[in-house]
């Protein structure tokens, strides 16, 4: 919901506590400013956050925008509020010293994005608890710093011949009883690259170390100097399993940081996209978890229902994952009355068979015995670390942008809140099936009040300089996103936290103490992305 | 389990013939006689995402799904490239997945045909060739017999690309 007041609250308590900040007029909407703070205020300022218990968003970096002195260097965090929504922080980076400190005491989730930081950048982050490199990996050029302004993006890096050698320094166990299992990045099945690192002992994981990074392609570099138009195209395709999220959040930050409304039509075109490809997703992963436990029968029924998706969505949408669906300003594809009637139609059939193989599913003790209880994250685990979507929503935190920062066309939707404590496998597939549920029920809904009118507003660049900043609920959880505009209305600046950045620090939590093969059906469970972590 | 059963019985067998496309007509039947004849029934692909978005797995998910149904030509994805007749590769090369590429393609026994699906892995797609964190194309790392096009590449096109890749002559 964009209000034209600015929200001054998170201002006015860091103001209680000796904090100056400053409004800046260059960033939208008002209502998720930006603040400017001194440097030596940052940890502070992340303390009092988390003292009003406030989640972290997101901890980012950028070379100065067109108006400044293009060598600044400024540091970034996002919080939010369930009631009082988001807060943009930044602070100048001294250029002769590139340093700022850590805020991973106050927030575990910020050390991986600090991480990032200083492999993009070459920024220390003083006090940083772990001080290894992240995405840039071992083999590269030690000076490599991708998104300063002076490096040469265009140039494949190549690996530098003394480093290749170099192993990741993984946590390490010296007993006699654990053996270590090293998983990746190639994996057995059909999905994404990244390497897992089991110390188990016997059956059970005694711990689980991520390694990903395996899938960078650069985005936010590759963004800089796009076109909106063709970086829509480009944040479709951060995550191919969100891409209408991906869209929606670029879109969107563009839209607030021109200062453009879009049709009512279009928004309400968007939900409809957005809640399909929430339902395809869950169908698709709760027919994979219970295939993980060798329960065949629901992943074929339900991978013939997302396929009944699939093809509608070539049909009404023109493509079969719905990527490219979402303009600048708008949405690609209007809806017929007739489109709008076969929606409706399929989305009571796949509602209605998926109540059906949930009772099954309920009903089946082989089944139930493997979820139950399965790789648990615990609701002061998941508090802590913020996690997000239905991983978030199955530990007791519920954060949920669609509640929250109610953004159309949901501020016209009553969204009902899967709540779960218990934090296991089968929590997590009881919130999915109420998020389908839910999710029909809004589609449904949409399609038939679709107000009348145009589907696309006309795009206006804003001025050099000018930022925007926006949070979507995804099918996985929240994304974040902030674009900054630089010369002729060209991307200067894309930053995107998608929801996995956070929840793949829960699977490391949830997999402690499970057995070794009950692995992939916790993963499955979770199935964070890790193209949208590598970027 | 009584509704399990019926659930079987209601939906019935929903598998295709494989579609028709415009330029390129195969039939399923085709695509099996041909596996039978080279690969003794039974082709196995090892699939590698070399940097892709997700988007192409979710595809071969699908050409997986009964509709397709994509083993009843004797194709199907192994865990290990070392029993692997073909190696399909997604997404752009990223420079952090290179090596494993390589290692893959090494440890796979000859004759190692190799397909690349999907617009990225062609010609690196959106992300561009010029871009400090993509070693390349797929034919930059490793030799490609054949090329599946789309972003993604639906099903169809994906059991085509296969078909066509074991019907170049051998050698």
């Amino acid at each position: 919901m964009t209000t034209g007041l600015s929200n001054t609250w998170f201002a006015e308590r860091l103001g209680d506590h000796g904090i100056h900040s400053q409004y800046l007029e260059d960033h939208h909407p008002a209502h998720m400013p930006c603040l400017e703070i001194r440097r030596l205020d940052w940890a502070h300022a992340a303390e009092e956050a988390k003292r009003l218990e406030m989640r972290l968003v997101g901890v980012w970096a950028a070379q100065a925008g067109y108006h400044d002195d293009q060598k600044q260097l400024y540091t970034y965090m996002a919080f939010a509020h369930p009631e009082h929504r988001h807060v943009v922080l930044r602070t100048t980076v001294n250029i002769e010293k590139l340093e700022i400190p850590s805020i991973s005491s106050h927030y575990i989730s910020a050390c991986r994005m600090e991480r990032h930081i200083q492999d993009m950048f070459g920024i220390t982050i003083q006090n940083i608890p772990d001080t290894r490199l992240w995405l840039k990996h071992e083999h590269w050029p030690e000076d490599a710093t991708p998104l300063m302004h002076d490096f040469d993006g265009k140039i494949s890096l190549s690996s530098d011949p003394n480093r290749a050698d170099i192993d990741y320094d993984y946590v390490p166990c010296d007993s006699e009883s654990v053996y270590e299992i090293p998983v990746g990045p190639v994996h057995a099945g059909i999905i994404e690259p990244g390497h897992f690192r089991f110390l188990a002992v016997g059956e059970k994981i005694l711990n689980m170390e991520e390694r990903l990074g395996y899938v960078h392609k650069g985005i936010e570099k590759s963004m800089q100097g796009r076109h909106v138009d063709d970086g829509l195209k480009l944040a479709g395709r951060v995550s191919g399993d969100s891409t209408v999220g991906h869209s929606w959040a670029f879109a969107q930050a563009c839209e607030y940081a021109a200062n453009i409304s879009i049709p009512k039509r279009a928004s309400y075109i968007r939900g409809i996209l957005c809640e399909r490809e929430r339902i395809a997703n869950h169908i698709g992963d709760i027919g994979a978890i219970c295939n993980d436990a060798a329960f065949a029968f629901m992943h074929v029924q339900c991978s013939r229902l997302r396929e009944d998706m699939a093809r509608l969505h070539a049909q009404a949408f023109g493509h079969r994952l719905l990527m490219d669906t979402l303009k600048i300003g708008g949405v690609a594809y209007d809806l017929s009355t007739e489109t709008c009637q076969q929606l409706i139609q399929q989305t009571r059939h796949i509602a209605a068979e998926v109540e059906r193989l949930r009772d099954i599913y309920a009903d089946t003790p082989s089944i139930q015995q493997r979820v139950i209880g399965a790789g648990t994250v615990n609701v002061n685990d998941a508090k802590d670390i913020g996690l997000l979507g239905y991983v978030g929503r199955a530990s007791g935190h519920y954060p949920d942008e669609r509640i929250e920062e109610a953004y159309a066309p949901y501020d016209d939707l009553d969204i009902p809140m899967p709540q779960g404590k218990l934090g296991g496998v089968s929590t997590r597939v009881w919130v999915r099936f109420e998020e389908i549920a839910n999710a029909s029920r809004m589609i449904i809904q949409l399609l038939e009040t679709l107000p009348e009118g145009d589907i696309q507003s006309e795009w206006k660049a804003p001025q050099a300089g000018v930022s925007g900043f926006t949070a979507i609920e995804s099918w996985r959880g929240e994304i974040a996103a902030w674009v900054r505009f630089g010369k002729d209305g060209l991307i200067d600046r894309y930053f995107v936290r998608d929801p996995s950045t956070i929840n793949w620090l829960g699977l490391e939590l949830a997999v402690r103490t499970v057995p070794v093969p009950d692995f992939p059906l916790v993963n499955k469970s979770f199935n964070c992305s890790y193209a949208g972590n590598d970027l | 389990m009584l509704r399990i059963l019926h659930q079987i019985m209601k939906v019935g067998t929903i598998t295709e013939p494989l579609a028709r496309n415009q330029d390129f007509e195969v039939l399923g039947e085709q695509l099996k006689s041909t596996v039978k004849k080279r690969f003794q029934g039974s082709l196995a692909i090892r699939l590698v995402d070399a940097g892709s978005c997700n988007g192409c797995e979710l595809e071969i998910h699908a050409a997986n799904n009964a509709y397709y149904d994509i083993e009843r030509f004797g194709v199907h994805f192994t865990a290990s490239p070392r029993f692997a007749d073909m190696l399909l590769v997604t997404g752009p090369v990223s420079i952090n997945m290179k090596t494993a590429l390589e290692m893959t393609y090494d440890a796979m026994p000859a004759p190692k045909l190799v397909v690349a699906m999907g617009d990225c892995a062609i010609n690196c797609g959106i992300f561009g060739q010029d871009n400090y964190a993509i070693a390349g194309s797929v034919s930059d790392i490793i030799p490609v017999d054949t090329i599946i096009h789309g972003c993604p590449p639906s099903p169809t096109a994906l059991i085509q690309g296969i078909l066509s890749t074991l019907n170049q002559p051998e050698g």
